[in-house]
């Protein structure tokens, strides 16, 4: 199967740098695959789970927003946070998920509101898979 | 002429001086070390960062529909300047250079009939910009709390800038900080941000620029990305700002301390010079009296 080059950049660090088979990237407008060989495409990120496949292992990390960009030197993503999913600490999300529900609670109808409440189901996602991993 | 006792009294101080010196060297001496190294981790995040915000604004230069955060408000009449500085002193000219650099700027756009507001970020700057400068000094900020440089430090003050240029409070932005080369070289760097120059994009330009896919629409994808880069020049700035710091103090420290030992030892020797000769003065007196006899 065909690699290419992926990485994972925060702002304080160099999460993953490598060759992968496939990166699955949660995208604002839904996730996506990425193989080697994928059109040029820069897409931004919501809060939730990539998962890395190569050499048949899978890793997933936890990103908090951010961008990614593909193109022919490979995939590059861009994260506020990026850490692995075994290692990210759930207080962490817990703690966003609280700040976030009492922000919308005084908030009034309109856009804002709507995309507070999007922001707000990401993390929850991001929460149920934490919870869900480590249960295993 | 001193008594030996107050001598002795000022050796011992400056030895214990010569030892504080040597003890903030040698701490600085690891608080740069791991400085540095959040310095260079963050580097890559920002370099491509600036390689791809370049790559989508050289496609969008030039229409209208660019972001002002890009293009501009299309005047530069009101210039902010973002002064970051250290939060403490004892760390030679680190402050002072910077300040420097501030003042010079600042100075050249009141002499061309431009509006200048200031922004400090750190104590250091704001107490030396303050003599000159006291009322375009618009807003202020310390990381004295601070203890490791997080993103959501520079976040906060990106979302300050942003949120005065869209109250339409400045048209353009520079940044000015201390750019860490080597422990005993720091460069006071002034940088644009608003609007900001990239310096992939000449580069870029020359190769050709692949056709992106963008996924939400361009203009959204700007109006994130824009803000984020912001804060991201601001976060490698503070970085390079504290590795900077403790390079200048650590090498301040290490003058500070050699001096110390120059005059310890000039010190014993006047020292050593004032005992003898009180010897051979009181031997004088004995031999004298015994002579008389």
């Amino acid at each position: 199967m065909a690699t290419f080059h992926f990485h994972l950049v925060a702002p304080d660090k160099m999460t993953f740098s490598g060759e992968v088979d496939q990166v699955d990237v949660p995208g604002t407008e839904g996730d996506f695959g990425v193989l080697a060989g994928h059109a040029p495409t820069v897409s931004l990120l919501r809060p939730g789970i990539l998962t890395i496949y190569a050499g048949g292992q899978k890793v997933e990390m936890v990103v908090l927003g951010g961008f990614a960009e593909v193109s022919e030197a490979g995939l590059t993503v861009l994260a506020d946070v990026a850490d692995k999913a075994a290692d990210m600490d759930r207080a962490v999300v817990t703690g966003k998920i609280e700040t976030l529900e009492a922000s919308i609670k005084g908030m009034e109808p309109g856009n804002a509101l709507d995309k507070a409440i999007a922001r707000l189901d990401h993390f929850k996602e991001v929460d149920r898979h934490l919870t869900g991993t480590a249960m295993h | 002429m001193a008594s030996l006792k107050d001598m002795r009294v000022r050796i011992a101080a400056t030895k214990a001086t010569q030892k504080i010196t040597k003890a903030m060297q040698m701490v600085a001496a690891s608080k740069l070390r791991r400085a540095q190294s959040a310095a260079e981790a963050a580097r890559p995040y920002a370099e491509r960062m600036d390689a791809v915000l370049g790559n989508i604004a050289s496609g969008v230069a030039g229409s209208n529909s660019a972001p002002k955060l890009l293009g501009g408000t299309g005047s530069d009449k009101v210039h902010l300047l973002l002064v970051c500085t250290g939060e403490r002193g004892l760390c030679g000219a680190f402050n002072t250079s910077i300040v420097r650099l501030a003042r010079e700027r600042a100075n050249a756009l009141i002499a061309e009939g431009k509006q200048v507001k200031i922004f400090c970020v750190g104590k250091k700057g704001y107490e030396q910009l303050r003599r000159n400068f006291e009322k375009q000094i618009v807003e202020r900020t310390d990381l004295r709390a601070v203890r490791v440089i997080g993103f959501a430090d520079a976040e906060k003050i990106g979302k300050r800038v942003i949120e005065m240029f869209e109250n339409g409070e400045f048209d353009v932005c520079t940044l000015v900080y201390s750019k860490f080369k080597s422990v005993i070289a720091q460069i006071p760097t002034a940088q644009q941000i608003i609007p900001p120059t990239f310096e992939a994009a000449s580069s870029a330009a020359a190769a050709p620029i692949a056709a992106y896919e963008y996924e939400p629409e361009e203009d959204e994808i700007l109006g994130d990305l824009l803000p984020r880069n912001l804060s991201v020049q601001i976060f490698r700035a503070l970085l390079e700002n504290n590795a900077s710091f403790y390079g200048a103090q650590m090498s301040a420290m290490d003058n500070a301390t050699r001096n110390a030992g120059e005059m310890i030892r000039k010190q014993t020797l006047t020292y050593n010079r004032t005992r003898q000769a009180m010897i051979t003065k009181e031997l004088i007196e004995i031999i004298s009296g015994a002579e008389a006899l």
